[in-house]
C-alpha cells in the first residue's frame, strides 16, 4: 500500500469524501472486494420451487452447465422474491452430495445392491411390465368386458409435473392398467 | 400456514396489517398461532362439531347473507319426502344398508327428481359408485340432478333445504361444541362474533385449510361443513372469500387435474366401470349433466380419445371408447396393497413416493412390497421404500430375513426440478412453467424421460403382436420429439397435446371450441387454452409490479385463466357489485358483457335477466343468475342431494379410534367409513368400549417448516437436517407429569399396530382440553421421519391404521388414539411382544373397531 492509499483509507477521510458517509466508511477492504456469487453466471433460468404448492418463483443461476445458485424471483406476484427454509435449501437439494446418480439393482434374495447400466435396467423393466401385465390380464369379469390388468401398479409423488402425469396416465390406460395412484390420495 | 406455507402466509400478514382478524383453530400452538389474533385449541377430529356450531350460530341468530343465500344457494329447494336426517335416525341418514355398509342416496334427492324412488336395497351400481370413488369426478363441478326443481322462496317449507339445515344443526349448540371439541364457550363466542361481523355485502371472510382436513373418516364432510358456512355467509366467489385448500406438494392440484389416479381420466372425467359397456353414448348418458358446462362432456371425452388414439379413433369405432380399461371396484392405493399381498399385483412402480414410511400403517405397505416380483423406485436418494429389504423394521424384529425375500428391486435416480422442463399447478390452480437449467448428471433422468422411453420400449416389443389386448398400446399416439444429449422428450410438445388441437393442427384457445365429432383433440379439457396461439401461457412472467392485484399475466389458471371461481357471485343478481368495497365483476349493460379485473366465470355476454327456454341443455340452460355454473342446478349446495356417499349433510362422528364417546348420536362413527380387515391392520377399541382405556391419548400428525412430507426431499438435505435433526413428540407439561416424561428424554408411543420412540418436547404449546367434563391430552407427532438420510427417526405412520373416508379412500391419520410411556422402545422381537401385549390386554380381535 502506498502512502497515498494509506491516507485515503483512513476512515474519517473516507467518511468526509464519500457519497454515503456511513456505509462507505464502514466498509472493509474485504467487503469492497466481495462480488455476488451469481455475477459470473452464464445464464439465469426461470423455475418454480418444488416443495409446497404456494409455487414460489425461483431463478436458477447456471455457470459451465452447473447450477451455482437458486434464488427467489422478485417478479412473482405470489412470492415477491421470498423463499422459505426449504425453498432456500433447494440448491443443496438439487446439487448436494446425497443425490444418487447411478442405477442400482437388487436381485431376488440378494443381500446387497449391484450396479446396472440404465439401458439394461430399462430393457429389464419393459420386459417385466409386459409379462406382469399379461399375467394379470382380465378380459371379462362376471361375464362383462373389462379388458384390464391388475398385474402392475404405480404410485407417484405429487412433485411429478403435469406433463409427466399425463404421459403416465396415458401409457398406463393404454396398457389396460387401472392401479395408478398418487400422493394426491394420501 | 406460517409453518407449512410460510411464503403464502405473507399475504395473511398483509391482511392483518390492514385490519383483518386472523383466527387459528388447531390442536397445537404454532408459528401461525403466534401471529394470529386468536388461537383456538381443539380436539383433533372434531372439526364438524366446531363448524356445525358456527352454522348453528349463523342460522339461529339470522346472521346469514339472506339475499345471497336466496339468489345463489339451494336454501329454498325442496327435498324428497323420503329423506330422513341423522336427527331422525340417531346418526344415520335414510337409505343405509347395514349389510354393505353403504348408503342408497336416492332418498336424499330434490323433490321432483326423476330418479326412481328408493327401493331399500343397494344395487351394484351404488356399490360401484362408492368403490370407484365417483365423488372425485366432481373435482371441477357437481353431479347431475334431474327433474323439475321445486322451491319455497320464503324458506318456510318444512322440507326446504334451509329448514332441514336448521333442524340438522339444532343441537350443535355452544355447550355441545364445548363438550365435544373442548373449546370453552367464551372463546367460541369470540369466533362467532369475528366471523359473522366480517361477512356480508361489505366484508368477506376466507377459510384456509391444509390437506390434513381430508385425512379423516369424515374428510370430505369437513370441507362440506366449511362450504355450508361460507355459502350461508355469502363468502364464495367474492374477493377475500372462499375456502382455500393449502396444498402441501408442488403439484398435488395438478395430480388430480391430470390424474395419476385410478378413478379419473384427465379433467375429472370418470373412468368407466364394468357396468358401462354399452358404448360411448350410454356412458355419456350416465355421466354427463343436462345443465351447465358438464353438459358438454361428450366433446371433452371424444377430444381426449382423439388425443390418445389419433387417427384410429373414429365415429365408427366409438372413438376407441372400448380401449379404456374398466374399473371393477376399488383400485385405490391401499386396496392395491391387498392385491400385492394376494399375489395378484406383481410389479410396482414408485415415482417420487415413499410408502414404506409415508403411507398410513407403513408396515402394511412393506408387507405388500415383500410379496412383489419386482419393484421400481425412482427417487433422488435411497429412501426407505428402496431399502426395506435390507434394513426395514421387519428385518430388525426378525420377522423378515433379507435372504428370504424374493422381490427384485430397481433403483433409478430421478432428475430434479432444475433439470427438466414442465409445469406445476399450484394451490390456486395456477400453472407455472419451469425451464430446464441443466441436464441431469449420470444416469438421473426425468420421469417424463422414464415414462416416454418405457412406453417406446414396450411398443417396440409389441409392434408385431396381433393380440387384441395390445391394440390400444399399438395405436397409441406416442411420437414426441426428443431434445438434448439424453433424448429428453419435449415437455412443451406434451403440454401442446394437453391443450389440444383443432382442424389443421391449430392450437385451441378455449374448451368452448371442443367438439364431439372428432374434429378436435384435447388431453385435458380444463387446461385447454394453456397453449393458446402456440404460446406457452404457463411460462408468462410479467412482473407483479407491472400488473394489478389479480395479475392475469403471471402463469395461467384453469379454467380459462380465471383467478376466482364462481366470481359471478361477487355481483348481486342484477349484476351490480354487492358493495364498492368488495367490487369485482359487474354487468356492463351498455356493452352487454361482464367486466372486471378477472376472467368472468360465467358466459361473458349472458345478461343477469336472461332466463333460458325450458328445453335448453348444457351451458345454454344457465340463467343469468346461475352463478355456480358447474353445478347442475346452478346453485351452491348447502345440502348435497347427490354425489357424496356418506350423507347429504356433514354430521359429527368420532374418529375410528377415539378416547371419547359421541354425545350426539347412537351411531357414533361414520357409518359409511371404509375399513380394511387384515391381520396387520387391527383396530383398537374405541368409543368407551372395554380396552379403549389402554389408548387414552389423542395423537395427530403434522409437518414442520424445515421438512417436507416424509422427508425424501429434506432428510437428505444437510441444512434442513441440521435445523430439525430428529423425530420428536410434543406433549403438554401436564401430560409429561402424568406419564413421567422428561423434556429431551425419550418416549415410547404404542398403538395396536406398532411401537415407536421419539424425543420428548414438553411444551405449553400443547393445551390440555376438558372434553366431556374430563381432561384430555393430545400428542403431536411430526411425520417426516424414517430410518434413512441424515436426519433419522421412527416413522409416525407406523402407528396409524387404515380407516378411510368413503368418498376419497383417504386414511385417517389426523386423529388417532395411543398410549405413551417414558423411555426408549424395545428392540428386536421384544418390540413385537410389547404391541402384542397391548392387543391382548385390550382384547383386540379381528372384529374390534368394525362396529357400524
Amino acid at each position: 500500500m502506498t502512502l497515498r492509499e494509506l491516507v485515503a483509507s483512513w476512515p474519517v477521510l473516507r467518511q468526509l469524501k464519500g457519497g454515503d458517509p456511513r456505509g462507505d466508511a464502514a466498509k472493509s477492504r474485504r467487503t469492497a472486494r466481495l462480488r455476488p456469487r451469481i455475477r459470473d453466471a452464464d445464464k439465469v433460468v426461470d423455475s418454480v420451487c418444488p416443495y409446497c404448492a404456494v409455487g414460489c418463483a425461483q431463478k436458477v443461476y447456471v455457470k459451465d452447465e452447473r447450477v451455482i445458485q437458486i434464488e427467489g424471483d422478485p417478479k412473482s406476484p405470489i412470492s415477491r422474491g421470498r423463499l422459505c427454509p426449504k425453498g432456500s435449501a433447494s440448491l443443496q437439494l438439487t446439487t448436494g452430495s446425497s443425490r444418487m446418480h447411478e442405477v442400482l439393482y437388487r436381485r431376488p434374495y440378494g443381500t446387497d445392491w449391484e450396479r446396472l447400466p440404465l439401458d439394461r435396467a430399462m430393457d429389464m423393466i419393459a420386459d417385466r411390465m409386459i409379462a406382469a401385465r399379461r399375467d394379470g390380464w382380465v378380459w371379462e369379469y362376471e361375464g362383462r368386458n373389462v379388458r384390464h390388468t391388475l398385474g402392475i401398479a404405480s404410485l407417484g409423488g405429487a412433485t411429478l409435473d403435469n406433463e409427466e402425469n399425463y404421459l403416465l396416465k396415458k401409457l398406463w390406460t393404454a396398457l389396460g392398467a387401472v392401479q395408478i395412484e398418487n400422493q394426491a390420495r394420501i | 400456514m406460517a409453518e407449512c406455507h410460510p411464503v403464502g402466509f405473507q399475504w395473511v400478514m398483509e391482511a392483518k396489517a390492514r385490519g383483518a382478524v386472523v383466527i387459528h383453530v388447531d390442536p397445537r400452538f404454532t408459528r401461525t398461532s403466534a401471529l394470529s389474533d386468536l388461537h383456538v385449541p381443539i380436539r383433533a377430529g372434531t372439526d364438524i362439531a366446531f363448524l356445525g356450531g358456527l352454522i348453528h350460530h349463523v342460522l339461529e341468530n339470522e346472521k346469514y347473507f339472506r339475499e345471497y343465500v336466496l339468489a345463489y344457494t339451494n336454501a329454498a329447494t325442496i327435498v324428497r319426502e323420503e329423506f330422513r336426517d341423522t336427527e331422525d335416525l340417531d346418526g344415520l341418514f335414510s337409505g343405509y344398508d347395514e349389510e354393505h355398509r353403504v348408503y342408497d342416496p336416492r332418498s336424499w334427492q330434490y323433490a321432483g327428481s326423476e330418479m326412481p324412488a328408493p327401493s331399500g336395497e343397494v344395487d351394484e351400481e351404488m356399490l360401484l359408485m362408492t368403490e370407484t370413488a365417483r365423488v372425485e369426478a366432481h373435482g371441477s363441478g357437481g353431479p347431475e340432478v334431474s327433474g323439475k326443481i321445486y322451491t319455497d322462496e320464503t324458506l318456510q317449507h318444512p322440507r326446504c333445504v334451509f329448514q332441514i339445515l336448521k333442524r340438522h344443526f339444532a343441537r350443535y349448540t355452544p355447550e355441545m361444541v364445548e363438550q365435544i371439541c373442548g373449546v370453552p364457550r367464551d372463546l367460541f363466542d369470540r369466533v362467532c362474533e369475528y366471523l359473522t361481523g366480517n361477512s356480508g355485502p361489505d366484508r368477506t371472510t376466507a377459510i384456509g385449510y391444509a390437506v390434513g382436513w381430508t385425512q379423516h373418516t369424515t374428510g370430505v364432510q369437513n370441507i362440506r361443513a366449511a362450504s355450508i358456512l361460507q355459502s350461508l355467509l355469502g363468502n364464495i366467489g367474492r374477493p377475500g372469500g372462499g375456502i382455500l385448500a393449502l396444498r402441501g406438494h408442488a403439484n398435488i392440484q395438478g395430480s388430480t387435474d391430470i390424474p395419476a389416479l385410478f378413478d379419473l381420466l384427465p379433467a375429472y372425467i370418470p373412468m368407466p366401470h364394468l357396468g358401462q359397456n354399452e358404448g360411448l353414448a350410454a356412458y355419456l348418458e350416465d355421466e354427463a349433466a343436462s345443465k351447465g358446462y358438464w353438459g358438454k362432456m361428450s366433446a371433452y371425452m371424444v377430444s381426449l380419445l382423439k388425443a390418445w388414439w389419433g387417427e384410429h379413433a373414429t365415429a365408427d369405432n366409438d372413438f376407441c371408447f372400448d380401449y379404456l380399461p374398466r374399473l371393477t371396484g376399488n383400485h385405490s392405493t391401499y386396496h392395491t396393497v391387498l392385491r400385492q399381498m394376494e399375489g395378484v399385483c406383481k410389479g410396482y412402480l414408485l415415482m417420487g413416493e415413499n410408502p414404506a414410511a409415508g403411507s398410513s400403517n407403513s408396515r402394511y405397505e412393506r408387507m405388500g412390497m415383500a410379496n412383489l416380483d419386482w419393484l421400481v423406485v425412482r427417487d433422488f436418494s435411497l429412501i426407505e421404500s428402496a431399502t426395506w429389504w435390507k434394513d426395514g423394521p421387519e428385518i430388525e424384529t426378525g420377522e423378515m430375513r433379507t435372504e428370504d425375500l424374493r422381490t427384485e428391486v430397481f433403483f433409478l435416480p430421478a432428475a430434479a426440478h432444475t433439470e427438466k422442463s414442465g409445469s406445476f399447478t399450484n394451490t390456486d390452480r395456477l400453472l407455472q412453467w419451469r425451464d430446464q437449467a441443466v441436464e441431469p448428471a449420470g444416469e438421473a433422468r426425468s420421469d417424463l424421460w422414464f415414462v416416454y422411453h418405457l412406453g417406446r420400449l414396450i411398443r417396440e416389443r409389441l409392434a408385431s403382436s396381433d393380440d387384441p389386448m395390445d391394440l390400444p398400446i399399438k395405436h397409441l399416439t406416442w411420437d414426441y420429439p426428443t431434445e438434448g444429449t439424453q433424448a429428453e422428450p419435449s415437455a412443451e410438445a406434451v403440454l401442446a397435446e394437453i391443450n389440444g388441437f383443432g382442424p389443421g393442427g391449430r392450437h385451441l384457445s378455449s374448451y368452448d371450441e371442443l367438439a364431439d365429432d372428432g374434429s378436435t383433440s384435447c388431453g385435458c379439457w380444463i387446461y385447454c387454452g394453456v397453449y393458446a396461439d402456440g404460446v406457452n401461457q404457463a411460462a408468462r412472467r410479467k412482473p407483479g409490479w407491472e400488473q394489478d392485484h389479480v395479475a392475469l399475466e403471471w402463469g395461467w389458471a384453469w379454467p380459462a385463466n380465471r383467478r376466482i371461481l364462481y366470481n359471478r357471485a361477487s355481483a348481486d343478481p342484477g349484476g351490480r357489485p354487492w358493495s364498492d368495497r368488495k367490487a369485482y365483476l359487474r354487468w356492463d349493460a351498455e356493452r352487454g358483457r361482464w367486466t372486471g379485473p378477472d376472467t368472468p366465470d360465467f358466459p361473458p355476454t349472458l345478461s343477469p335477466d336472461h332466463r333460458p327456454p325450458p328445453d335448453a341443455t348444457g351451458p345454454d340452460a344457465l340463467s343469468g343468475t346461475d352463478a355456480f355454473i358447474m353445478q347442475a342446478d346452478g346453485r351452491a349446495w348447502l345440502y348435497a342431494p347427490a354425489g357424496i356417499v356418506d350423507g347429504p349433510l356433514p354430521a359429527h362422528y368420532e374418529p375410528q379410534e377415539s378416547p371419547s364417546e359421541n354425545p350426539l348420536y347412537h351411531y357414533g362413527r361414520n357409518p359409511a367409513r371404509e375399513l380394511i380387515q387384515h391381520p396387520v391392520n387391527r383396530y383398537q377399541p374405541s368409543d368407551g368400549k372395554p380396552g379403549s382405556e389402554l389408548f387414552p391419548y389423542v395423537t395427530t400428525t403434522y409437518r414442520l417448516t424445515e421438512h417436507h412430507t416424509v422427508g425424501g426431499m429434506s432428510r437428505w438435505v444437510p441444512y434442513l437436517s441440521e435445523l430439525q435433526p430428529e423425530f420428536f413428540c410434543e406433549v403438554s407439561p401436564e401430560l409429561a407429569a402424568e406419564r413421567g416424561l422428561t423434556h429431551l428424554g425419550w418416549a415410547t408411543i404404542v398403538s395396536a399396530r406398532a411401537v415407536i420412540e421419539a424425543r420428548v418436547l414438553v411444551t405449553e404449546r400443547m393445551t390440555p382440553l376438558i372434553v366431556e367434563g374430563r381432561p384430555l391430552h393430545q400428542i403431536g407427532l411430526p411425520y417426516h421421519w424414517g430410518r434413512n438420510g441424515y436426519s433419522r427417526g421412527d416413522s409416525a405412520n407406523e402407528l396409524a391404521h387404515l380407516s378411510l373416508d368413503p368418498n376419497t379412500h383417504i386414511q385417517e391419520v389426523k386423529a388417532m388414539a395411543c398410549d405413551i410411556r417414558p423411555g426408549r422402545r424395545p428392540r428386536g422381537p421384544a418390540a413385537l411382544e410389547l404391541v402384542e401385549d397391548y392387543r391382548r390386554r385390550a382384547g383386540i380381535t379381528e372384529r374390534t373397531g368394525m362396529e357400524i
